[in-house]
């Protein structure tokens, strides 16, 4: 398999093989994790910069400490919303921080597209850190990691990814992700926050969390976010929560041996109970553990590919 | 490949006893053997590596501990063009602390190789020893690096590539020159 | 003044002709046609092999002027025009402000007198200011020299008030052309809502928020008793509720856009700001029964929607970029697509793009017949050429046809016997 993108945006337009390629080489990544050493000369000499346009601290955190093992320098900027005001658009930033030399830029962004759009543009490889309601790929390639991990393969395997699929790039990265490494998937969620057609992803629909999570290995909660209003938002959080919410009782329901996974930041008690998130079942921590192996692959892959010209 | 010329150099027979001598060799220069280990370089060095740990235990009736190194994230020309990175794994689950460390692989060439080996072996511990043992030597070296046990030396030009192939991975034991296919692979 | 256009192959779809002759031009017009003129001329064209047909009548331009020149002017635009084979433009009143009364319409008048390569006929608004809430004064329009009223880039919500429209546009014999569009279920749309919306994490814009519209208006218009032409129409619904009205006897004529048959939605979907246009590019399954509707001639014709943009407004996040991509330059090539793909025959392409247009608006355009105005295109049906950014005479680059390779190149754009545009030669006049 010979890695030839200059970017990586989402997992729709990649192979299979790419995919595997991907998880192969985070394989090797987590082997360097366990050394005393946990630092290679990869990227000596390449500069990763964070471009950040929604705060995120987790993603960001994550690509830093990924980039700072392959040896690789590491820049972070956060852009407020206010500077954005002031008139810089996003290609301008782009060019300017490529300007600045940097060989990969690392983008999180609200609109989707973003990271597309910013990528025509430069000749930096560009990698998605989450662009809207688009894909977030490194999201999905360690929950995927995290998975071949516990399972041995992810094919053959039912998974269920339940909550906000409408706004989630989660949610859209592991589709596109699971589906083409063979394995079944099933969105659950309220039917408001189903997107139209989706089906045509290749998943199954429902609404009923607990049919839907019988009989599956493993179930991707997503974080469910309710406006700011505490007391308009509560009754509603009470409503998902008895729908929706995983518990002790509605994984022994469905089956019990079924593998926990979460992106984070997890909001207890909403999406999903305390005791599922800390108990036997949760790899939530594992995939934090597991997301700096991918991203260290994917900053690897892309930094060692060709550069675009444009 | 196509039709080019291959010159055979070594057959399996002369390969099975270059090992058998190169273990000599290292236990000579090693007088506590218990402190040998073994480091494979991917691919063919490893199988190598296992063979050297095999003999040595047929000479002095001890296995030396043998682990794997991929050296894809200490080379020194990863973002060259084209170039497709295959990462392999590395595998030394013992301690190389104050040990006799031997490297093991099959071509030696311009020396980029070992150099990005011994870094990377560096980031593991601090060895009392490193050595080299290469199957061939082509020379070329880019690098002011020798080897410590050479199988055969074989006088090339840039334009030939040397390939070992093993059994463990080609199906046979045998050493040959390629006329004019690029030096470098 | 005597020129005369040698052995091309002579479409005029005002009465059916299509044979290889020649066109003789007197003072601006169309003298004769006819096999062996040999007459002396002052100008003569060799044009075996060349068709020659009526220049385009696009009914669906924005020239930006007044308010938005740096996306184009009166001058770029039909300037673009020219190149395109477009003769006659119907220029849409969102402009900056907008052409809603006497004065507005005097200034845009002017300003096509002095700058104008090609006709520039003038649509006014419906309500001022296009605002939905106030009519204009339709009544006064034609005096003007008005051919159709529409707020364009907008539907009027308020189903009395377009009720009223109707009836006052009906009384002046003013056409009443309809963006069909509740804003309500498009709310925030990008692209076609389904699959594609899904696909790209954006909003979709449904089919429902086109095609409850065009039935609304059909319906107030009919109850009115006046004409009503559905604007870039882009889906199989629009299609049936139109076919279904024709059958009824309702007055109603409809147009599509070259994209909207060209492209399907999955075009859209590496975000290519180029390719966002209002309606979406919708589903193949639209894309064909577009192809069919303009074949069987359900929708009566292909206007270019031609919406310049700055680089500024579509190298932008998708969300942010602004709606429209231009057309002029390239809708004839669209449309002679059809014709290779055997859908249309030249004079049912004719018809399309150049005398179903004149009629509904009630121009005396479109046509080759002995007597009418000389506005001819001689095109070389079979040259390729490759879409690229730096050959648009238009302002604004954003066109969705960037790196396609099109089929038909105008080789002369002939206006009242003059020719403005020569290929080959840069800024002819």
């Amino acid at each position: 398999m010979n890695w030839k993108r200059k970017d990586l945006l989402g997992l729709e337009e990649l192979s299979r093989e790419e995919i595997v390629a991907i998880l192969d080489t985070a394989a090797s990544f987590k082997e360097v994790s366990t050394r005393e050493i946990k630092k290679v000369p990869a990227l000596r000499g390449k500069t990763v910069v964070n471009l950040f346009y929604e705060p995120s601290t987790r993603t960001r955190v994550s690509f830093e400490v990924a980039a700072k093992r392959l040896s690789a320098d590491v820049i972070n900027v956060a852009i407020e919303t206010s500077s954005v005001r002031k008139g810089e658009t996003l290609i301008d930033t782009g060019r300017n921080i490529e300007a600045l030399k940097a060989d990969v830029i690392v983008m999180r962004h609200s609109s989707s597209g973003a990271a597309a759009i910013l990528a025509k543009k430069v000749n930096a490889n560009v990698v998605n850190a989450g662009d809207g309601w688009h894909e977030h790929p490194t999201q999905a390639l360690l929950d995927m990691f995290t998975l071949k991990e516990k399972t041995g393969e992810i094919k053959g395997l039912k998974v269920c990814i339940i909550g906000d699929i409408a706004h989630s790039r989660v949610a859209r990265s592991n589709i596109w992700g699971l589906t083409k490494l063979g394995a079944e998937v099933i969105v659950c969620a309220p039917r408001m926050l189903i997107p139209p057609e989706i089906e045509k992803m290749g998943v199954k629909v429902s609404s009923n969390a607990d049919k839907a999570i019988r009989g599956v290995d493993a179930v991707n909660v997503l974080r469910m976010q309710f406006e700011r209003d505490e007391k308009t938002a509560f009754p509603q959080r009470l409503e998902y929560y008895k729908n929706f919410g995983i518990t002790k009782e509605r994984l022994h329901k469905a089956g019990g041996n079924i593998i926990v996974m979460h992106p984070g930041p997890i909001n207890r008690g909403v999406e999903i109970s305390s005791e599922v998130a800390d108990g036997p079942n949760s790899v939530i921590l594992e995939q934090v553990t597991n997301g700096i192996a991918v991203r260290m692959a994917v900053l690897f892959l892309v930094a060692g590919g060709e550069k675009n010209r444009t | 490949m196509g039709n080019r010329e291959e010159k055979k150099i070594l057959a399996a027979e002369e390969i099975h006893r270059i090992l058998i001598r190169l273990s000599h060799q290292i236990l000579e220069k090693n007088p506590k053997a218990s402190d040998i280990v073994l480091v494979g370089i991917q691919t063919r060095g490893v199988y190598l590596a296992r063979r050297v740990q095999a003999s040595i235990n047929d000479i002095a009736g001890l296995l030396p501990p043998t682990g794997i190194l991929d050296i894809t994230f200490y080379r020194d020309d990863l973002t060259a063009v084209g170039l497709n990175p295959i990462v392999k794994t590395t595998d030394i689950n013992f301690d190389i602390n104050e040990k006799h460390v031997v490297l093991v692989d099959d071509v030696f060439f311009t020396g980029r190789t070992t150099r990005a080996a011994l870094d990377e072996l560096m980031d593991f511990g601090r060895p009392q020893k490193i050595e080299l043992l290469v199957l061939v030597d082509r020379g070329h070296r880019e690098l002011p690096i020798r080897a410590d046990f050479v199988g055969k030396n074989i006088p090339t030009s840039l334009k030939e590539q040397v390939e070992v192939r093993l059994k463990e991975s080609d199906g046979v034991d045998e050493v040959v020159v390629i006329e004019g296919s690029g030096g470098y692979k | 003044m005597r020129f005369l256009i040698k052995n091309s192959r002579i479409i005029d779809p005002s009465r059916n002709f299509d044979e290889p002759g020649d066109i003789l031009i007197e003072d601006g017009k169309v003298k004769d046609i006819g096999k062996n003129i040999n007459l002396e001329a002052d100008k003569i064209i060799e044009a075996s092999g060349k068709i020659a047909m009526p220049g385009l009548v696009d009914m669906h331009v924005h020239l930006r002027e007044p308010g938005r020149e740096d996306k184009e002017t009166v001058e770029s635009g039909t300037r673009a025009a020219a190149k395109g084979g477009v003769t006659s433009v119907l220029a849409m009143p969102n402009t900056e402000p907008a052409i809603d009364c006497a004065d507005s319409i005097e200034r845009i008048k002017r300003i096509s007198e002095e700058r104008a390569k090609i006709n520039v006929f003038i649509a006014a608004a419906i309500t001022k200011g296009r605002a939905g809430r106030e009519l204009t004064d339709i009544k006064k329009f034609k005096n003007l020299g008005v051919v159709a009223v529409t707020d364009d880039g907008s539907s009027v919500d308020d189903a009395s008030l377009m009720l009223q429209a109707f009836s006052a546009a009906g009384k002046e014999r003013i056409l009443v052309i309809c963006h069909c569009e509740d804003r309500k279920l498009s709310a925030a749309g990008q692209v076609n809502k389904g699959l594609t919306s899904t696909r790209m994490g954006l909003r979709g814009i449904c089919r429902e928020s086109e095609y409850s519209r065009v039935k609304r208006d059909i319906e107030l218009s009919a109850k009115a008793g006046s004409r009503v032409h559905i604007a870039h129409v882009s889906c199989r619904e629009s299609i049936e509720i139109i076919a279904k009205a024709k059958k009824k006897g309702i007055n109603v004529t409809a147009e599509t856009a070259p994209h909207y048959f060209s492209f399907n939605e999955n075009e859209v979907t590496g975000f290519d700001t180029n390719k966002k246009m209002n309606p979406p590019l919708r589903s193949q399954d639209d894309v064909l029964s577009l192809k069919q509707a303009l074949a069987e001639g359900v929708i009566d014709v292909v206007a270019s929607d031609h919406a310049p943009h700055t680089e500024n407004e579509k190298d932008v996040e998708f969300d942010k970029a602004a709606f429209g991509v231009t057309g002029l330059e390239t809708e004839l090539s669209a449309c002679i697509e059809l014709v290779e793909e055997g859908r249309l025959d030249w004079l049912k392409l004719s018809r399309l793009i150049a005398y179903n247009p004149a009629s509904i608006l009630g121009i005396n355009k479109g046509s080759l017949r002995p007597g009418s105005d000389a506005d001819i295109i001689l095109v070389d049906a079979d040259k390729k050429w490759q879409v690229a950014r730096g050959n648009f005479v238009s302002k604004s680059k954003n066109s969705c046809f960037i790196g396609s390779t099109l089929k038909g190149v105008v080789e002369y754009t002939i206006l009242d016997g003059r020719i403005i545009y020569e290929a080959g030669l840069q800024g002819k006049k």
